[in-house]
């Protein structure tokens, strides 16, 4: 006997149609909303205005920035984790969950002390004579790649740690053993089996950086502007919610056109193999 | 392989790669961490790197009544709404995981993506919808409208953690249980609930720090009297760059830390893989 699961599910599923899908389907309409019926103003206005334009473009700048720098970083955790021991591993899946599970605004802080005119990167540069006087990367693009490679860094590293350990170590042995080097193991095997891990990652990156509200204000300072902060401003300071609902969408838009684009790599066989 | 030559070059090269680089990568991963905890325990004034000496002052004036009453409100108010955005996630999201299993593969295949949807959106996005919504209706943006609007954000966490562990249950036990002549409210206080644990306590530990931390939600829906922890950080660290923030700072981090080991102890698979 299956006695029918639906009841148990229904509340939730009722939270979700009325607390989440309606409110959404009710953002996009509102983008629609003019005085006299549908209308496309909100999405010229948005457009036509140069600066808006130039902020999407930045905010997707920096989402690929910091999927190339958490690629970068990531990759040789990865490979740490694949050489290392049951210890090892351990120890560095705690290490990645620490700053995970640590406040958005902690690890926003600590960046902020770093990056200042009185951090450690100053100090250095002004102690290898780099630089005649403290400099300060706060407020600079470079500075918040910096920041955001290290905030969404766990985001990257986690998918790849759990493919790696579902992976028989006899894989490489393998091709050890038919005379291939480490770097030609590296580049033909290890990364290829890395691939779905590093395009969940990039999902996860992208959307994490693009909609990063505080790292974004305040190690980009007020001369960066992202999308998250044209829709707070638009909401909190110009009360122009239309206009806002008009921007949230296209950021929706374009995240997900991106979500879906990954999404479809990942399922592509020639390209990820047949894991 | 034995007979050939081996170029050892590119094989150091290589290990420094994998064991001196990936190394670095770490130190970059949990420097920051390490920083902001140290920075709390400074003497001096300002957010030098490294701290000028060791005091704990920062964190008396956080502990302070008078000096840190809005912090103390701001703490108390993220508490109430992460215990409150629990308590809704296990009453909507674990009864879902449960009758999920007992539902045909192709319809459970269905619904899930609805219900995990609000993990794929920016929250932020989300937060805006919430607040056009709840406007209106005629709400104002309060505590409740927050709590509600984590539920709905951070609740799929709490059946996504459980929802791993049921699938890894056997449906036969439950069975069992029935067939023994238990009834359906004592087979899931003894057998269901029991066995499905690790994942919802997982899942509370997920949702009570997801909400602690967020921000563009109760941005939208928290009204001025509301002011949460993590929007109280944010307006100490762009008005004046308090150190005290250093010391929120600390204390977080320690409960990040007492909260992990809690949990590897309590949630530690019996084998490991």
């Amino acid at each position: 006997m299956k006695a029918s699961g639906f009841p148990y599910v229904l509340p939730m599923l009722l939270l979700s149609v009325a607390f989440f899908a309606t409110p959404l389907a009710v953002l996009v309409g509102f983008s629609f909303a003019g005085p006299g019926g549908a209308t496309l103003e909100h999405y010229a206005r948005f457009f036509g205005d140069a600066f808006n334009f130039r902020v999407l473009v930045n905010t997707a700048r920096l989402g690929l920035e910091t999927v190339i720098g958490t690629t970068l970083l990531g990759v040789p955790i990865a490979l740490l984790y694949w050489h290392g021991g049951r210890n090892l591993r351990q120890v560095l899946i705690f290490l990645t969950l620490i700053p995970m599970l640590t406040s958005n605004v902690v690890r926003t802080f600590a960046w902020i002390v770093i990056l200042g005119r009185q951090g450690p990167i100053s100090e250095a540069l002004v102690g290898l004579g780099l630089t005649g006087m403290p400099t300060s990367l706060l407020f600079t693009e470079l500075g918040l790649v910096m920041a955001m490679c290290q905030i969404d860094l766990p985001l990257i590293i986690l998918p790849l740690i759990a493919i790696l350990s579902r992976t028989p170590v006899q894989l490489t042995e393998a091709a050890q053993v038919s005379g291939a080097g480490p770097w030609r193991i590296f580049v033909t095997v290890l990364l290829p089996l890395m691939l779905p891990g590093l395009l969940a990652g990039w999902i996860l990156v992208f959307a994490s950086t693009s909609s990063s509200f505080v790292t974004q204000a305040v190690i980009g300072g007020a001369r960066n502007v992202y999308v998250p902060q044209l829709i707070y401003r638009e909401v909190g300071t110009l009360f122009d919610w239309p206009l806002a609902s008009a921007i949230a969408v296209v950021l929706l838009l374009s995240t997900g056109c991106l979500l879906v684009a990954l999404t479809m790599m990942s399922r592509h066989r020639r390209l990820v193999g047949h894991a | 392989m034995r007979d050939r030559r081996e170029n050892p070059i590119p094989v150091i090269l290589y290990k420094a790669f994998a064991y001196g680089f990936g190394g670095l990568c770490v130190i970059y991963l949990v420097a920051p961490i390490v920083i902001a905890l140290t920075m709390s325990f400074t003497s001096g004034q300002t957010l030098k790197y490294p701290p000028q000496g060791f005091s704990l002052r920062w964190y008396a004036a956080l502990l302070d009544p008078v000096r840190s009453a809005t912090e103390h409100i701001a703490a108390w108010n993220s508490l109430k709404i992460a215990g409150l955005a629990v308590l809704g996630s296990l009453i909507f999201a674990v009864p879902a995981t449960i009758g999920m299993t007992r539902m045909k593969r192709s319809t459970a295949g269905t619904i899930e993506p609805l219900l995990l949807a609000p993990l794929v959106l920016p929250s932020l996005v989300y937060g805006l919808a919430a607040l056009i919504v709840a406007n209106f209706i005629g709400f104002k943006p309060s505590l409740w409208l927050t709590v509600s609007g984590h539920v709905v954000v951070f609740g799929p966490l709490m059946y996504r953690a459980a929802s791993v562990v049921a699938q890894g249950l056997n449906p036969s036990l439950a069975e069992a249980s029935t067939t023994m002549g238990a009834s359906w409210f004592m087979t899931l206080r003894r057998v269901t609930l029991p066995l499905l644990m690790p994942g919802i306590l997982a899942g509370a530990f997920l949702v009570f720090i997801q909400s602690l931390d967020n921000v563009s939600v109760s941005l939208f829906l928290a009204d001025a009297r509301t002011t949460v922890l993590p929007l109280r950080m944010f307006a100490l660290i762009e008005e004046s760059l308090d150190v005290r923030v250093a010391a929120i700072s600390g204390i977080l981090i320690a409960v990040t830390l007492v909260g992990l080991l809690v949990a590897r102890r309590v949630l530690a698979p019996p084998r490991q893989a």
